[in-house]
């Protein structure tokens, strides 16, 4: 699984391939369905910018056990800039759009959806977002990859993959709706350290 | 950007950055619960000079709404008007700990000043000075043009600017502020900018601004433009005799019954009228121009909120000393639709 180092110094470690992305989404899919008893209620809210496509994936496979859900009525985007707890720690950043569901997130099961969990501060900002635009009956937190490191306690619902990794490395998702890796959209969770 | 004060040094990226930041405040106004946590614990002091009604409740709205302090400061009944400077007032602001300064000044060029004088460490915002910039209200001016263009056009109006479009902003230029700031702002987002007004009302030099200028408000109609912007007569500004009557100005400039008529007659039918207020109904505009689908003052004023939100998001919500630009590295999600 280990591949050259590139020329900058950079040691590169592939550790989810495609195949791996799409089956870890897979098994999530079917585990969110198992803890809801069904799609039932069900809102899936990808955080920006690659937590939306995942949510994305997750309710096209929700949609494919369901045939009475609609994929694109059950999956939105949270942004979770404003309510960042470190925004001014950095230059400006710009918020990105919100998008929900048409039901709404009253008294729905909402499952926030994002690539990585590491320190939990995302997800606490996501939590008083979610409080300004509605009460849900109850969130569940899905993560691609959970990599330690938590500085807040919280923990997700559903994870792809475990990722013990030093807190010098960084794990980096490239997904084919965001990334162009060399001019091509590839699918790969990738852990990089500085040799 | 450390302080807005004028649309004439604002870079196209800066603008649109601001109008898209602007669209995802617009949608906070849509909500139950219309505030957001970004500047909590900032202190945001409006420190007007001159009067104003809107643009001093604007800003405190878009303040308020990103959970910011609002201190309001006019100049009647303050210290002011027992002859304090600009300066002290300046520094009790500074001793206070104000993080920005909505100022307006009857004195073209004062948040300038300010913001150059090393005064104050605040960031200064222009809320209008004198007959220099309105940076504000080009801005919003700006957003209601981008979405009613993206509306006609069926293209979502997050991240595209005003390219083709053509502006025609009619009446008093001479006082007018918000005509400077427009022909700056419009122009740098790619739009054509048209004036038209009596040669009385128009600056020395406007042959040198990147618009067209036209004498008769019915040739210049006969430009088809997509938005016609109308002036306040200042009378506040007006020591010297700039036209014959208000009969006559009305008759010649203001936009009446009949020139809304003359719009259907052209097939102008997605042509918009714009005005920033306060009317004066039945002088520049008439109560049915006002009124009409085809007027957009109320969109104006709704956007303004937005546009001052982003403007005081962007100033203040980042690391003060930290000016590195904002890296774009990844596409934008989800731009079109707007649907998940």
């Amino acid at each position: 699984m280990t591949v050259p180092a590139s020329e900058s110094g950079i040691h590169k470690r592939v550790v989810l391939a495609e195949a791996d992305i799409d089956r870890a989404l897979t098994r999530i899919a079917h585990e969110i369905l198992e803890a809801n008893k069904g799609s039932r209620d069900l809102v899936l809210l990808g955080i920006p910018r690659r937590g939306f496509p995942l949510a994305q994936r997750l309710a096209q496979k929700i949609a494919a056990v369901d045939p009475t859900v609609d994929p694109d009525l059950i999956a939105g985007q949270l942004d979770v800039t404003m309510y960042r707890d470190d925004l001014r720690r950095h230059p400006t950043r710009s918020p990105l759009a919100t998008q929900l569901p048409p039901s709404g997130i009253d008294d729905k099961v909402v499952v926030l959806v994002d690539d990585v969990l590491y320190s939990g501060r995302t997800i606490r900002a996501a939590l008083d977002a979610l409080a300004d635009l509605g009460r849900p009956r109850a969130v569940r937190l899905a993560v691609l990859v959970d990599r330690g490191h938590r500085e807040l306690p919280i923990r997700a619902d559903h994870v792809g993959k475990n990722l013990p990794t030093s807190s010098r490395e960084r794990v980096r998702v490239h997904l084919a709706e965001t990334d162009l890796i060399g001019g091509s959209a590839v699918n790969e969770v990738v852990i990089e350290d500085r040799v | 950007m450390k302080h807005l004060l004028s649309t004439h040094d604002l870079s196209a990226r800066n603008a649109l950055r601001l109008l898209d930041v602007a669209e995802e405040m617009a949608a906070v106004g849509d909500r139950e619960i219309k505030k957001l946590p970004a500047l909590r614990g900032r202190t945001v002091v409006n420190l007007f000079f001159e009067d104003s009604t809107r643009t001093r409740i604007s800003f405190e709205a878009a303040a308020k709404r990103l959970s910011a302090d609002v201190i309001n400061f006019a100049a009647k009944g303050s210290s002011v008007s027992k002859g304090e400077s600009l300066k002290d007032t300046a520094q009790t602001l500074e001793a206070m700990s104000a993080d920005a300064v909505v100022i307006r000044h009857p004195a073209s060029g004062a948040p300038a000043r300010l913001a150059a004088s090393g005064w104050i460490d605040a960031a200064v915002v222009n809320a209008g000075d004198g007959t220099h910039e309105h940076p504000t209200q080009a801005l919003l001016d700006a957003f209601t043009l981008r979405r009613h263009w993206a509306r006609v056009g069926g293209t979502p109006s997050a991240g595209t600017d005003l390219t083709g479009m053509k502006v025609l902003i009619v009446g008093d230029v001479l006082h007018s502020r918000v005509a400077r700031s427009n022909v700056w702002l419009l122009t740098t987002l790619g739009a054509e900018v048209l004036l038209a007004g009596p040669p009385t009302l128009l600056p020395i030099g406007v042959g040198a601004w990147p618009c067209t200028v036209h004498y008769d408000l019915d040739d210049a109609l006969a430009q088809r433009p997509d938005a016609v912007m109308m002036l306040r007569l200042q009378a506040e500004r007006m020591n010297a005799a700039f036209f014959p009557s208000t009969r006559e100005y009305s008759r010649r400039w203001g936009f009446d019954d009949g020139r809304l008529a003359l719009l259907d007659a052209l097939g102008l039918d997605d042509t918009v009228v714009m005005h920033p207020g306060p009317m004066n109904r039945g002088l520049e505009i008439s109560s049915a121009a006002a009124d009409s689908p085809r007027s957009t003052v109320l969109a104006q004023v709704r956007n303004g909120v937005s546009v001052r939100m982003a403007a005081l998001y962007l100033l203040l919500a980042g690391d003060p000393h930290d000016d590195v630009p904002e890296q774009h590295d990844l596409p934008a999600l989800i731009p079109e639709g707007r649907t998940p």
